[in-house]
């Protein structure tokens, strides 16, 4: 949330580039007759409007007058949605993956697993997340890797402007790995894991009720650091996200609630989901799930299968499309979202409609994060008044494969498009080397 | 250097007995050890299923060599194409006629890089059989060895990318990978039974990190970029002795390298940067032979000249990017860029997921071109993942293209298969019907997932 900050403008010095910091604030504007999606949900509006003010949405859809005083953008033969909001990547946290100096995703080597918090390692300028934000990216929960550990550390929730301040939260959600993730970690089997598991969170417990200064049981396994960083896990006010893939899995993680009733589950994987639909949904536990495995990739997934999310949507589950990490980057959220529109025209498939695959891959996902408007959070993932001015102006219909972002606004503020890819296709858009090496050519 | 095999001409399928086999059969028909050379190793059974004469009418048809015809008829009989045309193609009689009024036909997709059955679902150490990581090079291990037909992965490939061939190829630890299969995408109990018919054999080749990384960090030779090369060089150097050794005993690593020398086997060179492909072209043109493709080829871009001049192919990724330190320049402008230059463009997958979308993948790249002043007309992308990649495999004059008298593959969309929107609605292999997504049983389930949860389910 800022209505002042840095970015980066690229001056044009004749043939050269001068990158150079300015300060711009959030514009008003209204993008005009735009075929408007605003990620509720619902179907696309024809000859619709956004107006955004000081950073926020103010008004999005038909019959929509455009106050005096602001920019007016045409959006004729053009796509307006929110922004995407990529739930459960490793945005900021590597520049390679196979350059291990390079890479803050897990930390293998620690002593401390729950107290990790990934958000003062999440760098802002990282290419990646440039390249996610010329895809129509403006918000990410960012997860750490388990390293030695069933937890895997605290999440943040980031924005994807480019400027200095990433992080909107910090320590949003604690992550723990169960099924065969969690079963190899915890010392080579799922009953290790839930062992493991009960075992952190009565320490948990215990920490939390200590006087300050007392001593802890000298029974403790886990690092007081990471016990104390459970007690808001305990106490629901961090949600717990769950990997898990496996129908069994799944339904052994609903049942913890019997035991820690204020647990704030989110499944995270959920393969199999479709499977114990029902229960999820009865449970009222959100879900992050792959759009598209539909491979036995394991034993904990023999039942994978494109329909999984569509199957959820249908039995009343909260589900989004996520788990944008590794080489499955944000930018293919859009993508992913389309080819579950594919599957309604498949017989035995379920699919979601357009607005629900949009709606998969910006409302839903904030929602999941909390960032749902409500108790005073913010609300992003949706073009309605008082979210977040998280706006893409959109070539095409944004879920098609031929469609890009013309333009990426982030609470308000134009976003520059360029990074290392758009520099190198510049560079090599004709492979003239005659009269000095390409290296001169920026 | 040895000019590049030249394609065996298509005689039909029943036709395809011993001596298109036989890729090697030059190099060991030369041979003067006493063992008896085994003709036709692991030879090829698949006969293709029975179909019935079918038109596909109305559709908008792309041939896989930049054609188009609008409201087209496809005619097939007996595994082979009969006839592609315009509205005025009369339908013989006693053809099934399969309005594809709305719906778009292309050949079945190819994928020219996968890892199917060698890196099959579940992805268990136990079935994990793609890189004999041993020793850096191993052009004595044959990937049919490894395939396990009962791979679902397979399966999906068929429904969700209406795959109908593709190559299996060794993994990329060692800079001498092994041999490759080309397989018919059937459901199968045995290796041999989708083996393409006739296919040459390729010799799957790695530069860059993989190896260096894999022998490197054992202690071994290679641990660098030129420690590459030197093995490399070598290892082609005691090939061309062998080859001129008149008392040779059979030696396997060799017969593949002979194979190569002799135009007979061809070269997929995984490679990533465009200053290492430059250094792997000459070492091609010191050692004589010819690398159809490189492979991952993330920098072709910056040498789309090079590789034009070269007659070498490039078999992309739309936009992979930043997952290792030489995919750092990786854009998704890659495949317009070299489309551009006049390069032979292929979309690969390497993933059993990606292998489901490769037409996805296309249009993306597509679109990316478009958006930088490149305009590829869709008939031409389709090339991408038909006849371009049959044509690195060595397959273009049987497969890849909708032309009489080549191999019924082919792929019915129900829409444009450059649409996120679309998949496959039915695919033929050798006029065989082996997907329809309207008909619940015709569709492959692999021993593996029978009995268990989500059988036979859509996938």
């Amino acid at each position: 949330m800022k209505r002042l900050s840095v970015t980066i403008t690229v001056a044009l010095a004749g043939a050269a580039a001068l990158a150079v910091p300015s300060f711009v604030s959030a514009q008003d504007f209204a993008i005009t007759n735009a075929t408007v999606a605003t990620g509720d949900g619902s179907a696309p509006i024809e000859g619709g409007t956004v107006v955004v003010r000081g950073g926020k949405v103010v008004a999005a859809g038909a019959g929509v007058a455009v106050p005096a005083g602001v920019e007016v953008i045409d959006g004729s033969g053009k796509w307006v949605t929110p922004g995407i909001f990529a739930n459960y990547t490793d945005l900021g946290l590597f520049d390679v993956q196979e350059v291990s100096e390079s890479d803050d995703r897990g930390s293998d080597g620690s002593p401390f697993n729950a107290a990790l918090d990934v958000a003062p390692a999440i760098n802002p300028a990282n290419e990646h997340i440039a390249i996610s934000r010329e895809g129509g990216v403006t918000r990410a929960s960012v997860t750490p890797f388990n390293g030695n550990s069933i937890f895997a550390g605290q999440g943040a929730l980031i924005d994807l402007g480019a400027d200095p301040d990433a992080v909107t939260k910090a320590r949003a959600f604690q992550v723990v790995a169960l099924g065969e993730g969690g079963a190899k970690l915890a010392g080579g089997s799922r009953v290790a894991a839930y062992v493991a598991l009960r075992n952190a969170l009565r320490e948990a417990k215990d920490v939390a009720a200590m006087t300050p200064g007392a001593d802890r049981k000298s029974d403790a396994m886990l690092t007081r650091a990471d016990a104390a960083a459970l007690a808001p896990v305990i106490a629901g006010t961090q949600p717990l996200y769950v990997e898990v893939e496996r129908a069994a899995d799944i339904r052994s993680v609903l049942s913890l609630k019997r035991d820690f009733p204020k647990l704030d589950l989110v499944l995270v994987g959920a393969s199999e989901g479709w499977l114990v639909a029902g229960e999820i949904a009865t449970a009222g536990v959100p879900v992050i799930a792959m759009a598209l495995n539909d491979l036995p990739a394991q034993f904990d997934r023999i039942a994978a299968t494109q329909s999984n999310v569509g199957r959820m949507k249908r039995a009343g589950v909260k589900v989004a499309i996520g788990m944008l990490a590794n080489d499955n980057q944000p930018r293919y959220a859009p993508q992913e979202a389309g080819n579950l529109v594919a599957l309604n025209r498949i017989p035995g498939a379920a699919g979601l409609s357009w607005g629900e695959a949009l709606a998969a891959i910006t409302s839903v996902p904030a929602e999941i994060s909390g960032m749902d408007g409500r108790n005073g959070h913010m609300r992003a993932g949706v073009l309605a008044p008082g979210a977040v001015g998280d706006v893409v102006v959109w070539d095409g219909d944004p879920l098609e494969l031929s469609s890009a972002p013309l333009q990426v606004w982030i609470d308000g503020v134009k976003q520059p498009l360029d990074n290392h890819q758009s520099r190198l296709k510049e560079r090599y858009k004709d492979l003239d080397r005659t009269y000095l090496p390409k290296a001169y050519d920026w | 250097m040895k000019v590049p095999p030249a394609l065996r001409p298509w005689t039909g399928v029943l036709a395809l007995g011993i001596a298109l086999a036989l890729p090697t059969g030059g190099a060991l028909a030369r041979k003067k050890d006493k063992e008896a050379a085994v003709e036709t190793p692991y030879p090829s059974t698949y006969r293709p299923y029975p179909g019935r004469p079918t038109a596909l009418v109305g559709a908008t048809v792309y041939d896989g060599r930049g054609g188009r015809i609008d409201n087209g008829t496809v005619l097939f009989e007996n595994g082979r194409l009969v006839a592609v045309g315009g509205p005025d193609l009369a339908v013989p009689d006693g053809y099934i006629r399969v309005d594809a009024a709305g719906k778009f036909v292309t050949p079945g997709v190819i994928d020219a890089h996968s890892h199917l059955g060698d890196y099959p679902s579940p992805s268990v150490d136990a079935l994990a059989d793609g890189n004999e990581a041993t020793s850096p090079t191993t052009p004595e291990v044959w990937a049919e060895h490894s395939v396990w037909p009962q791979d679902p992965g397979f399966t999906r490939a068929l429904t969700n990318g209406g795959v109908t061939s593709l190559m299996v190829l060794p993994g990329s630890a060692n800079l001498m990978g092994g041999r490759s299969v080309t397989l018919k995408n059937v459901p199968s109990l045995t290796v041999q039974g989708m083996k393409f018919p006739g296919a040459p054999y390729s010799l799957k080749m790695a530069c860059g990190e993989n190896p260096k990384r894999v022998y490197g960090s054992k202690g071994q030779k290679p641990s660098t970029r030129m420690g590459n090369f030197a093995v490399d060089r070598q290892t082609w150097l005691d090939a061309k002795k062998y080859a001129k050794d008149e008392e040779r005993d059979r030696d396997l690593a060799n017969e593949t390298l002979v194979g190569v020398l002799d135009g007979e086997i061809l070269v997929q060179n995984h490679c990533y940067r465009a200053d290492e492909m430059a250094l792997v072209i000459d070492m091609a043109k010191e050692m004589g032979y010819k690398v159809a493709a490189f492979h991952h080829a993330v920098e072709a871009y910056k040498i789309g000249d090079l590789l034009k001049q070269n007659d070498i192919c490039a078999a992309v990724w739309a936009d992979w990017y930043g997952f290792k330190m030489e995919a750092y320049d990786a854009i998704p402008e890659n495949a317009a860029l070299l489309q551009k230059e006049g390069v032979c463009v292929i979309i690969h997958s390497d993933s059993e997921n990606g292998i489901q979308r490769l037409n996805q993948e296309a249009a993306k790249a597509q679109a990316d071109g478009r958006r930088i002043g490149i305009d590829i007309p869709d008939a031409q992308v389709v090339s991408w993942f038909t006849y371009n990649p049959a044509k690195a495999m060595g397959v273009s004059d049987r497969t890849g293209s909708l032309e009489s008298g080549k191999m019924a593959d082919v792929v019915l969309w129900n829409g444009n298969p450059l649409s996120v929107y679309t998949r496959p609605e039915k695919v033929w292999i050798d006029g065989a019907l082996m997907y329809d997504a309207l008909d619940p049983k015709r569709r492959p389930v692999s021993d593996f997932e029978l009995g268990q949860p989500g059988e036979g389910d859509v996938k």
